[in-house]
């Protein structure tokens, strides 16, 4: 049994339900990254399993209880989510943004022990933004004030942690350089690590276990080897492709097979609404 | 090779520790605090010293120990004391309930007189006022209720899986138009007496308090400021956004509803007493956050200017025409318009 689970349940916002019956094991100790097309339920699923949405069936399971069964903090020293956006304050510094991860474990006079110092210097050497620590975060550039926010889930000190496209925005440099961060905290800090990326080949390059999903629903999970093969980028994104062995890391590498032009195959010349686009995920205004 | 870079940092903060207790602190922010209590306190004594009788601080000093005796002590204790110090607690309150809703809407705009609070609260006394005639103590309930039901109705008409700022403040900016609409009718169809009446209550007075209202006030902000400042530290954590402060554990929905309800009860207590004073609570955040220069809101650097803003409008208020004392909220207004002007300039050379 693992640490973090999701049983039977149904998610959604309002009446609009995303996913149902949704059952998924996160691997413990492993580097889980669930992939799917846009409004496929990823990002819902990772707010169901950090405890910011409440199924409307089912439960999801933290250490042998219901996520919802937990006050928040308890739940906050035990897992750590990296939203897609988080606003930082205005003037706040690298070093007092990455300080308010120690949140959960601080009270009301005890709000800043040696623990807590050390654990944030720590936070900042693993993400290396130690120089960058009286910096402004308004100052910093995308990537490094990603990894400042990373940080910040690091001196929250759980041993699960959730990203949610930690990398969109970012340029390929530094996608990989969060990807290899991510690998680091998993495989040297044991950290256990479900992240959702948009890129299917940074995901067959660095993921142990992969979670597809569409329409709600989990369509595959495994090694990337097992999973990832054409007929289910088909399924799964309506993608014709071929799968190769990347030559470098020997993991699966999606290539779409139509050349410019006919991608969607030879007769499908784009008309522009081939493709059927589904109703974008609610946007929290 | 990280020192320099790392400098500031250790500049900036400044680690208090002791058995059972730890925080950190900014010595610019503790300095600046510093310096605006100590500006409060000599407020506080000019306008005790200075009037038609003027005092000198020995008096004044000598009346607040309970050394003086005659006039002395009744120009001090009776005439100017409960003046003074609600001049200071409304001020504070003022910055205080500020503070709150431009944290909660993360907007500089995101003030209570912005918002409707103070107009519902003006709508309530003024029901009382010019329908039931009502005196001053049925007035000031009605105006925490105006104040407290324009909140409910705001927060209800901008909910939509829990509330953002920029719709509350749209909704606000809404319901604000209508309750002044629905006052100047109030008044436009009542008899010249009370209208009048209402009216200097309308533009916000600390001519006429006493006592009274001192108690009643330092009863009602004796709760509400150790609540907004035990608030504090989650509120900045809810400025990060929703998800960012639930996953550190703050609850975001709940913290936001008490903070609402604290930051009304903070205007409305004392636009219940004095009316509507406006562009303190807009204003003294703001000049507070660029004194104190910290991230984020200042709770304490916010509660202080207000308190320097208010103190000074209403000397200025009692003592600028010698014969006729205005109403504070006219020195207010001014002050909010010079404010708005100041931001315009400077938006205007950044662009």
């Amino acid at each position: 049994m693992t640490r973090l689970q999701v049983r039977d349940a149904s998610l959604g916002y309002d009446r609009r339900l995303i996913s149902e019956h949704l059952d998924l094991d996160v691997p413990d100790g492993a580097f889980t990254v669930v992939v799917g097309p846009n409004a496929c339920g990823k990002s819902t699923l990772l707010r169901a399993l950090a405890r910011l949405l409440r199924p409307s069936a089912g439960s999801v399971v933290l250490d042998g209880r219901d996520i919802h069964s937990y006050r928040a903090k308890e739940v906050a020293r035990r897992l750590g989510l990296l939203p897609q956006s988080s606003v930082a304050p205005d003037g706040i510094t690298v070093e007092e943004l990455v300080a308010r991860g120690r949140h959960p474990h601080q009270r009301l006079l005890q709000q800043w022990t040696t623990q807590d110092e050390e654990v944030v210097q720590e936070a900042m050497a693993a993400t290396g933004v130690t120089a960058l620590a009286g910096r402004l975060v308004d100052e910093l550039s995308g990537g490094q004030r990603q990894r400042v926010w990373v940080a910040m889930a690091l001196a929250q000190e759980t041993d699960l942690l959730l990203l949610d496209e930690p990398t969109t925005f970012l340029d390929v440099a530094h996608q990989i350089e969060l990807l290899e961060l991510f690998r680091h905290l998993n495989v040297d800090r044991g950290r256990t690590l479900v992240a959702v990326l948009h890129d299917l080949n940074h995901a067959c390059r660095y993921a142990d276990h992969i979670v597809a999903m569409a329409d709600g629903r989990v369509v595959a999970q495994g090694s990337p080897a097992d999973v990832v093969t054409a007929e289910l980028v088909h399924e799964v994104f309506g993608l014709p492709a071929h799968v190769f062995a990347d030559p470098v890391a020997g993991t699966p590498l999606v290539v779409p097979s139509g050349p410019p032009g006919s991608a969607f195959g030879p007769d499908r010349r784009y008309d522009g609404a081939r493709r059927a686009e589904p109703a974008p995920e609610p946007a929290v205004v | 090779m990280s020192a320099p870079a790392a400098a500031p940092a250790v500049a900036r903060t400044h680690v208090v520790r002791l058995p059972g207790f730890s925080t950190r602190v900014h010595p610019r922010t503790v300095l600046v605090c510093g310096i605006l209590a100590a500006v409060v306190v000599v407020l506080f004594l000019v306008s005790l010293a200075t009037g038609d009788y003027r005092l000198t601080l020995g008096q004044v000093t000598s009346a607040l120990t309970g050394h003086a005796d005659g006039l002395v002590r009744t120009v001090v204790l009776d005439w100017r004391l409960p003046r003074a110090t609600l001049a200071l607690l409304f001020g504070a309150a003022l910055g205080l309930g500020g503070a709150v809703f431009q944290s909660l809407t993360r907007n500089p705009l995101g003030s209570p007189d912005i918002i409707g609070f103070d107009s519902g609260a003006y709508t309530g006394a003024l029901v009382v006022m010019l329908w039931w005639h009502g005196g001053v103590g049925q007035q000031t309930t009605a105006a925490v209720v105006g104040g407290l039901a324009t909140a409910c109705a705001v927060y209800l008409l901008a909910y939509r899986r829990g509330v953002q700022g920029f719709r509350l403040i749209i909704v606000g900016i809404g319901v604000s138009a209508m309750l002044g609409a629905f006052n100047t009718w109030l008044i436009l169809t009542s008899r010249l007496q009370d209208a009048m009446g209402a009216a200097a209550f309308g533009a916000g007075s600390l001519n006429e308090v006493g006592y009274g209202q001192l108690w009643a006030a330092l009863a009602v902000l004796g709760v509400l400021v150790p609540a907004v400042l035990a608030l504090g530290r989650r509120m900045r954590l809810l400025e990060m956004g929703d998800d960012a402060a639930r996953q550190l554990g703050v609850p975001a929905e709940p913290t936001r509803l008490l903070l609402v309800a604290v930051g009304v009860g903070l205007t409305a207590t004392v636009t219940a007493i004095a009316g509507p004073i406006a562009f303190v609570a807009l204003v003294a955040p703001q000049v507070a956050r660029r004194l104190v220069a910290s991230p984020g809101t200042t709770l304490v650097g916010s509660a202080l200017t207000g308190a320097v803003l208010l103190q000074s409008a209403d000397w200025t208020a009692q003592h600028l025409v010698p014969t006729t004392p205005l109403p504070v909220g006219v020195v207010t207004v001014v002050l909010g318009g010079s404010y708005f002007v100041w931001l315009l300039v400077k938006e205007g050379i950044r662009s």
